[in-house]
């Protein structure tokens, strides 16, 4: 069932402070906008909390996460979809395949109610791609000035793949790195629409669940696969150190191999970014036991969302909890991690 | 890629990084044309790239590059580290 | 992309590094004058890969390290100032002030917007026509066009409430303090090419002749530096003081005359105190009496802000090659990009930042 808009005609209509206090206005958001976005069982009851049926596995996992992009639409999704597809990919980096979400909303006072429908109507989309159900939620309503039009907190319920164990304690010398594709669209995306910075670009954010893509991994090699990590904030690079400090080793990246779009080249030159750190939305870092990298490679590469996928580096034993990057010159420098902000620079 | 001018007769254009595309203040090389190659900083084009110059240098960088392998194939290269003094 | 790709490929590189070693008779000693180039040698490891045959030594150009710290302190107060939006280019962000940096002062409420140029300013200003929009204009003579440029069209359009903050520094002053000083060991110069795109050659020239020391003007991609510095050995192994341009694809020896008209028109020369380094008789620039209307400084009452500089950074002594960032006792421990005691430690230009970011894990090279 197709989620249709119940308000096109009136745009002009706002969220105001009633609809967040719990009375006839809450119930028609929920009944207008709610409900039909996302039809089923365990949200028709409205109860308090959402009554579904126990995963068959003997592991869950559980994950929360916030959304505050600004702004909230651009090429390549919104932050509806980026919310499904983030708390999705946490569940997907655990080894479990996602079940279930709970959506919870903070309006500002005054933000249109035709764009809430559209945020709806992208998580609606997005949830049903990516077979996950949204069984309950919350709306809440600030003041005018006390929220940036749109907050959303998704939280999500995944079944763990019995026999695989995925863990940074699992990551040892002789792993294979590998990337899922090419990185840092979904930043560079971002970037292009903040004031000050504009430039025109086809590149669009690639949000998107990693799940099938996991899966498929998963399948081909079980417990051989010992991190999976999303590279989000932070990019590739901050994904890398995570690991290389937790489960103190040293890693070693080829920087040549690592895929990265010409557009994407350009807009980082341009802007004096490292596309290394520039946060990604629909990709993953893997880790492999020695000797199923290419085996795990191909599988990536059958997958819709990882044609680019590539190796691009191994653990060592050398320099533990330190990233090194090959430069092509014969020569490697330190992958650090992230300070602060990364900034356009100046000359 | 395209060049326009506004209304103070400033000249601006759009330009190509790699896939990307910027507007570019022309105003310090208002000889650039479509198809032109130019130097870019905060915005601004600095100065239009010289193809011919460039051509000469890639050449330039390959020879080094033949000659180089064609020493080292002969075999009398010295180290890198024979400085005398 | 074209032109910048080409520029770094490795057979190449490794064929000129060849080249250099097998010419160098001895250790040359070498300063490469911009920031930006100082980045490029240490990410891709090239000072490494000359070690025999080149001690490079770290130049001052690095415009947002040399901004004077009462600059910082002033940018902080008028970015404090109810209504106004200060805009300024990513680096100086995190420049640490007396009192914390401009990061601080958005986080205490103050409208502060990064650009990515100075017309980018100009246009917040139109359109908020309500508010003061002021520009920190920051950078050495290849931005200074760019900035000129915006306050001509401020002032042509009758923007009254655009305004900048103006910290613009000239190179070549900045070249004779250090040739000037008896402990200066600097045998030859990597002279920065975006500068001489707008400025020529012939300042590095009068140079050249009166010191009897060769610059070579190069690019800042790695091969742009290999082959400048390539020529610079052959120039100083034949006893040859001269100027080559060796970015003749976008350098050309008269430069951008337009540039400077524009610049000359809305700046003249001024003394500057260099941050770390000292007063520089005429090696800055600040905006001529006519354009006064749109000088921050003056528009906003700032002067008279006590500052107070690190005691423990060495910055000075790294922007003249005099220590390397690794010399330095806090380099790494109390001194990090997260929490600087200095500019270079957060410029992208800065030589701190480059070893920090690309070798801080690493024992001090004591042969290069």
């Amino acid at each position: 069932m197709r989620f249709e808009c119940p308000v096109p005609s009136r745009t002009r209509e706002l969220v105001t402070l009633g609809h967040g206090g719990g009375g006839k206005l809450t119930h028609r958001l929920v009944t207008e906008l709610f409900l039909p976005a996302f039809d089923n069982d365990a949200l028709r009851e409205l109860h308090d909390g959402a009554v579904v049926p126990a995963p068959r596995g003997d592991r869950l996992a559980l994950t929360t996460d916030s959304f505050v992009v600004s702004p909230p639409f651009f090429r390549g999704g919104d932050i509806g979809s980026l919310a499904v597809h983030g708390t999705v990919n946490d569940l997907a980096m655990c080894g479990a395949r996602p079940l279930f979400l709970a959506l919870s909303l903070i309006l500002e006072e005054g933000f249109p109610l035709s764009d809430l429908s559209r945020v709806l109507r992208s998580v609606s989309e997005s949830s049903r791609a990516a077979r996950v159900q949204v069984v309950t939620g919350d709306t809440k309503v600030v003041e005018r000035g006390k929220g940036d039009g749109i907050f959303i907190t998704t939280t999500g319920i995944g079944e763990i793949v019995p026999g695989i164990e995925i863990s940074p304690r699992r990551v040892s010398a002789g792993d294979s790195v590998l990337v899922s594709g090419s990185i840092a669209e979904h930043g560079i995306s971002i970037l292009s629409l903040r004031d000050g910075l504009s430039f025109d670009t086809e590149l669009a954010s690639d949000t998107a669940s990693l799940w099938p893509l996991v899966e498929s991994v998963l399948a081909c090699a079980g417990d051989r696969v010992h991190a999976l990590r999303d590279a989000t904030r932070g990019g590739v690079a901050s994904v890398l150190n995570e690991i290389a400090r937790s489960a103190r080793v040293g890693i070693r990246i080829e920087g040549e191999r690592v895929p990265v779009r010409e557009e994407v080249r350009g807009a980082c030159e341009v802007l004096g970014l490292d596309p290394l750190y520039v946060a990604n939305e629909g990709k993953c870092v893997a880790f492999v036991a020695a000797g199923c990298g290419d085996e795990v490679l191909r599988t990536m590469r059958r997958s819709a969302l990882g044609r680019d996928a590539r190796v691009i580096g191994e653990v060592v034993d050398d320099h533990p909890g330190v990233v090194r990057l090959s430069t092509g010159f014969g020569g490697s420098r330190v992958l650090d991690m992230l300070s602060g902000e990364q900034l356009p620079r100046i000359c | 890629m395209s060049v326009e001018r506004d209304e103070i007769g400033l000249v601006h254009g759009k330009v190509q990084f790699g896939g990307v595309v910027r507007d570019v203040n022309l105003s310090y090389t208002p000889e650039a044309r479509v198809g032109d190659y130019v130097v870019v900083h905060v915005g601004f084009a600095i100065s239009r790239v010289d193809e011919d110059e460039a051509r000469r240098v890639f050449e330039y960088l390959e020879e080094i590059d033949a000659l180089e392998a064609s020493e080292l194939a002969g075999g009398a290269s010295s180290p890198a580290g024979d400085n005398g003094a | 992309m074209r032109f910048l790709d080409e520029y770094r490929d490795p057979r190449a590189a490794r064929a000129l590094v060849e080249r250099i070693g097998r010419r160098a008779s001895r250790r040359w000693r070498v300063m490469e004058i911009c920031g930006g180039q100082t980045h490029t040698l240490i990410r891709y490891g090239i000072d490494r890969l000359l070690a025999d045959s080149v001690e490079m030594i770290h130049g001052p150009g690095c415009p947002v390290c040399v901004t004077p710290l009462e600059k910082i302190d002033r940018a902080i107060a008028i970015a404090s100032r109810p209504g106004v939006i200060f805009a300024t280019f990513g680096d100086m962000m995190r420049v640490p002030g007396s009192n914390g940096d401009l990061f601080d002062a958005r986080a205490r409420g103050a409208d502060v917007r990064v650009v990515y140029s100075p017309i980018d300013a100009l246009a917040i200003a139109e359109e908020h026509p309500e508010r003061e929009v002021v520009f920190f204009a920051v950078g050495f003579e290849t931005t200074a066009p760019a900035n000129a440029m915006a306050v001509w069209l401020a002032a042509e359009k009758g923007r009254e409430n655009f305004s900048v903050l103006v910290s613009h520094v000239r190179v070549p002053p900045a070249i004779r303090l250090l040739l000037d000083d008896a402990d200066c060991r600097v045998q030859g110069f990597i002279a920065p090419g975006h500068v001489c795109t707008i400025m020529g050659c012939e300042e590095y020239e009068e140079l050249a002749a009166e010191y009897g020391i060769p610059f070579v003007v190069a690019g800042f991609e790695p091969l742009d530096l290999l082959d400048g510095l390539a020529v610079l050995v052959d120039l100083l192994e034949e006893g040859r003081a001269e100027v080559r341009n060796q970015s003749a694809r976008s350098v050309r020896r008269d430069g951008n005359e337009r540039a400077r008209g524009i610049v000359d028109e809305v700046l003249e020369i001024t003394g500057m105190t260099w941050r770390g380094v000292g007063a520089i008789p005429r090696s800055g620039l600040r905006l001529r009496e006519r354009y006064a209307r749109h000088d921050a400084e003056r528009r906003f009452h700032v002067a008279g802000i006590a500052s107070e500089e690190s005691t423990r950074c060495i910055a000075g002594a790294v922007l003249q090659g005099k220590a390397k960032p690794a010399d330095c006792p806090a380099f790494g421990r109390d001194c990090t990009p997260e929490t600087p005691l200095g500019a270079p430690m957060v410029s992208t230009e800065g030589a701190c930042s480059a070893y920090h970011a690309f070798r801080k894990y690493e024992d001090v090279d004591h042969a290069v």
